[in-house]
């Protein structure tokens, strides 16, 4: 095979050989045909986890990225830093004790793992978007203003393009964290795969815990693969590092 | 026609009150450029963004063709100048011809006629509109960047401009062409032009006239001839530096400098006529012209010729020849180059026009009879 051939494909085989191989593993071991036992659950608890990710990520991004916007204010900008080192406390704190404490207020179910979630994944979109507007070279809000440009017209025409890369990408590391905390709903009653994953553990039932485990990790790639195609798409060719 | 009525700056610093610009008055003619010259921080800048209200004035009133612009709305008053920027800030996730239209487009222009006026504008600077108009700003070079920037201020055909060190980010080389190209586009379009710089030659080349600060108030405004001529005090003096007298030849032509009245002759006419003709003593050249008035040869030194046969047997090369459209400058660096002490000046048509010796050049320069 010529070398620039392999150089193109490889990237797309590496993945597929590793799954296939995976698979095989799963089938020869008879894990495969466990596992498929669990086909209904695996159904059932996949589209609550998706619906609590949809939920918590969702509102994360519809307050976190306002958030951030007003942080990187020049009004602000005096009070920017203190009350990004708050975000950073939240952090800090360990997730289950962020559960736990959502659980103290709000009661068990769906409602406080969507808020322990939202938290959770609040923090690196606020980050990115923060200091993605920071980063616009400063002589392009000079050259839009001196052109005519109302605040607003600045912010979305400009400012907001040119950081959209960072913010997205800091969307894409959220909901990665989102998906892998939200197995945790479960210890509060919020369903999802975290269901098949604990009782597994339990159990001591390898097949329940890869039930649970592997359709997870799935997700997680499927949500990073999707909104990485979005971040290509959604930001254009003149300031997209990834497009030529 | 720009007018700065005692136009003043003062900043509200940590220790006090910090005054950038003091009550500088101007006027600028329409169609004319004027060069804010000056070193750093002597108020040229911040003179320049009160005219679009970058920065508000704290005294003083700017006036755009009558009319005060502190009474209108600085949005609408900043989509009605030209800006442009030494980094240039053409807006990365813009194409070419989005960042060409974004003044059309915030003053409601019809998409179609915004177009064709960035393909026309883009033709206007010799980027072709069909490879051009769809590429990202980091996909044009420096100096085809710089040229969109200022094609984008002339988008929706302002009247005025306001250029802050619109050539600074040009590496030197292709400075004076683009400065050049800029120009020969405002013969044409007749703008009326503010342009900061802090580079002398650049404004002696640009400017119809130049207003001189230090630390904020203005020195001296006159064009760049008077300027050079008469240096209104000790510091426009040492700015201009100690060669301003040489500075002087780029900004004088051929033109006004060169002897019309010249004796000429054709190779066949006889020696004869030389003697009669001769009239300037001091500069006893003949130059011969052939049937359509371009010059062919010169015979110097008119008492050495013999007394007889054509003149076409004692004719020398014409040379240097220089334009008489030329500036002196470069007039000056032919006759050093060729080590002669004087040079024929032609028209565009290669005729003959006049002469220019050593004596013209001082004269020129000097304002005063030369003792050569």
């Amino acid at each position: 095979m010529s070398r620039g051939l392999w150089e193109r494909l490889s990237p797309r085989l590496l993945p597929i050989a590793v799954v296939l191989a995976i698979a095989i593993w799963l089938i020869e071991s008879g894990l495969a045909s466990d596992l498929l036992w669990f086909q209904e659950d695996i159904i059932y608890l996949g589209w609550q986890h998706l619906a609590l990710v949809a939920w918590g990520g969702g509102l994360a991004i519809l307050t976190a990225v306002p958030a951030g916007a007003l942080l990187s204010r020049p009004a602000l900008r005096r009070w920017s830093e203190l009350l990004l080192q708050v975000f950073n406390l939240g952090s800090t704190i360990p997730t289950l004790a962020i559960l736990a404490l959502s659980m103290t207020f709000l009661g068990i179910g769906t409602l406080p793992a969507v808020f322990g979630l939202w938290a959770i994944t609040l923090l690196p979109i606020v980050r990115n978007t923060y200091s993605g507007l920071r980063a616009v070279p400063s002589h392009l809000v000079e050259a839009a203003r001196g052109m005519g440009m109302t605040s607003w017209q600045v912010f979305w025409k400009v400012e907001l393009p040119n950081a959209l890369f960072v913010i997205i990408g800091g969307i894409r590391t959220a909901l990665a964290v989102c998906v892998g905390t939200a197995p945790l709903a479960f210890l509060i009653g919020a369903g999802g795969l975290g269901e098949l994953i604990f009782t597994g553990i339990a159990l001591n039932d390898i097949a329940m815990m890869l039930a649970g485990a592997i359709p997870t990790a799935v997700i997680a790639v499927l949500t990073d693969f999707v909104v990485g195609k979005i971040q290509y798409y959604a930001v254009p060719r003149g300031i997209n590092p990834v497009r030529s | 026609m720009i007018e700065l009525d005692r136009l003043t700056k003062i900043f509200e610093g940590p220790q006090g009150e910090v005054p950038a610009v003091c009550e500088v008055s101007l006027r600028v003619p329409a169609g004319e450029i004027c060069v804010f010259l000056g070193p750093s921080g002597c108020g040229k800048t911040t003179t320049l963004k009160m005219i679009n209200r970058l920065i508000e004035p704290t005294s003083g009133s700017v006036f755009l063709n009558g009319e005060d612009t502190g009474k209108v709305n600085p949005i609408t008053l900043r989509r009605s100048i030209g800006y442009v920027i030494q980094q240039i800030g053409l807006f990365p996730n813009k194409t070419v011809g989005e960042n060409i239209c974004v003044v059309p487009d915030l003053l409601g222009w019809d998409r179609r006629r915004a177009r064709a006026r960035a393909a026309e504008l883009l033709e206007m600077v010799g980027l072709a509109p069909d490879s051009f108009m769809d590429r990202f700003p980091n996909e044009l070079s420096g100096g085809q960047q710089q040229r969109v920037g200022v094609v984008r201020a002339l988008a929706a055909d302002p009247p005025v401009m306001l250029m802050d060190e619109p050539f600074g980010a040009i590496d030197p080389i292709n400075r004076a062409g683009i400065q050049d190209e800029f120009l020969r586009m405002q013969e044409r379009l007749k703008k009326t032009i503010i342009l900061v710089s802090h580079d002398l030659d650049e404004a002696i080349k640009m400017a119809d006239r130049i207003a001189i600060f230090r630390s904020g108030k203005l020195q001296q405004y006159a064009t760049p001839s008077d300027l050079l001529a008469e240096p209104a005090n000790e510091f426009v003096q040492d700015f201009l530096g100690s060669d301003r007298a040489l500075k002087r030849l780029s900004v004088i032509s051929v033109a006004s400098a060169m002897l019309r009245d010249v004796v000429t002759v054709s190779p066949e006419d006889p020696v004869a006529n030389l003697e009669a003709r001769s009239k300037h003593p001091g500069r006893e050249v003949a130059v011969c012209l052939d049937d359509a008035g371009r010059p062919i040869g010169m015979v110097k030194d008119l008492q050495l010729v013999p007394s007889e046969g054509p003149v076409k047997a004692h004719m020398q090369a014409a040379e240097p020849v220089v334009q008489a459209g030329d500036d002196l400058r470069t007039a000056v660096s032919s006759m050093l180059a060729q080590g002669t002490s004087l040079a024929i000046c032609a028209d565009e048509a290669g005729r003959f026009v006049g002469l220019l010796t050593w004596r013209e050049v001082v004269a020129a320069v000097s304002g005063r009879e030369a003792s050569i």
